[in-house]
């Protein structure tokens, strides 16, 4: 049953995309543009630029806190999806994580577009209501005393978490620092 | 869908795609494309999406959401039938629309399209006033998810004015309001022990203040 009903829905795609092309409303070319972008141009490795300079820099890091959307334009990631940011910093006495329990809001401009888990009910449902079981869920044990903040993007605002400088990392360069952010760190369902 | 239970375990999946088929590529594609043509807004189109009946909603994976809300958006404002779906080819003639050139993706993504607008007044409230979720529950399209409502929080942040979907997706003009983070306490939501809280982001409307 799965497997017809999918079929269908190719068929509807594609007729949707052959449809719109001949009434003019759309162009093949940009929508190969469009998938371009965002299959391997815009991705996580951005928004590790932005933890590894916000760990090495002090200043970058004071910025990114105080307006998010300004110091991530700075390196060049702005656009859609990611107009108003805010970044988040966890510490060993706070941790954040992110959820959109109405969709599937996500900054895309530094971490891309989300993956399937971040978008299904199960992730979206419990977040909220039990994120200490769902951080488990990912490997994630914290100390009873840590705080945990979960930032549901309701509006435009996307979130980016700061996750905690892994130790044994202070002789690495900005690059070496980038390469040990993941996106889920970001997100703050790992911890690095 | 916050706080529903039952849905089960969190599947994950390791050096995920960002797409998992040819037909999600061109969805994905085709509802940034059309959005672009100006015949629809970003609230409307997210309304398009998530105004199904429960069972439908969940039934579907994530791109089949979008296709659905796409031809509903075509459907709506007459540039698509269901009759040319079936035959796979154009019927009715074409209407004018602004199409998105290939060559403008970059910046116009680049762009993005911020919602912070001027403000019309004062906000009503500041950092750390205690505010009441409104118990609400409209027809029409919102984004103040169901289990805040009737909770009390506290403003963590004031962002500015910004589009207010309730009518942006409704008449399409802005009405530009005061959008606040409030943070709950999981104690407050669920009556939770845990160490936890929630934040939202709220428009002015959807708060009282706490008498």
């Amino acid at each position: 049953m799965h497997g017809s009903h999918l079929s269908d829905t190719q068929r509807r795609v594609r007729a949707l995309e052959t449809i719109l092309t001949e009434k003019g409303y759309v162009d093949p070319a940009t929508l190969d543009a469009l998938i371009e972008t965002y299959e391997s141009k815009i991705g996580p490795r951005n928004g590790a630029r932005v933890v590894a300079k916000a760990w090495a820099d002090r200043e970058y890091r004071d910025w990114l806190f105080s307006d998010a959307s300004a110091a991530i334009a700075s390196l060049g990631f702005t656009g859609r999806q990611g107009e108003h940011m805010v970044a988040v910093e966890n510490t060993p006495d706070v941790h954040n994580m992110v959820v959109c329990t109405l969709c599937s809001c996500y900054p895309w401009p530094v971490l891309g577009l989300p993956p399937v888990w971040y978008k299904s009910a199960p992730y979206r449902s419990r977040a909220v209501a039990d994120p200490r079981g769902v951080l488990r869920e990912f490997g994630v044990e914290l100390p009873e005393k840590t705080e945990i903040r979960v930032w549901d993007s309701t509006a435009e605002v996307r979130y980016l978490v700061v996750p905690m400088r892994p130790a044994g990392t202070d002789g690495l360069s900005e690059d070496e620092l980038a390469e040990r952010v993941t996106r889920d760190g970001m997100i703050g369902t790992a911890v690095l | 869908m916050g706080g529903n239970q039952g849905f089960g375990p969190i599947e994950r999946e390791a050096d995920e795609p960002a797409f998992h088929a040819e037909w999600e590529r061109r969805a994905f594609a085709l509802t940034l494309a059309m959005g672009a043509t100006g015949q629809w807004n970003l609230d409307q189109s997210r309304f398009a999406r998530e105004d199904r009946e429960p069972a439908d909603y969940l039934s579907r994976t994530y791109y089949e959401i979008w296709e659905a809300g796409l031809v509903r958006l075509l459907e709506e404002r007459g540039l698509l039938s269901e009759e040319e779906i079936q035959a796979g080819h154009a019927i009715d003639t074409a209407r004018e629309v602004r199409r998105l050139a290939a060559e403008d993706v970059e910046p116009l993504l680049t762009r993005g399209g911020g919602v912070e607008r001027e403000p019309a007044g004062e906000p009503r409230f500041a950092v750390g006033d205690r505010v009441r979720a409104r118990n609400t529950h409209p027809l029409t399209h919102t984004r103040l998810p169901r289990y805040v409502r009737g909770h009390v929080g506290t403003i963590e942040r004031v962002h500015g004015a910004h589009v207010y979907p309730d009518v942006h997706a409704v008449t399409g003009e802005e009405d530009p309001q005061w959008l606040y983070t409030v943070r709950f306490t999981a104690r407050e939501l669920w009556g939770s022990e845990e160490n936890a809280s929630i934040t939202v982001d709220a428009w002015e409307p959807y708060l009282e203040r706490l008498r």
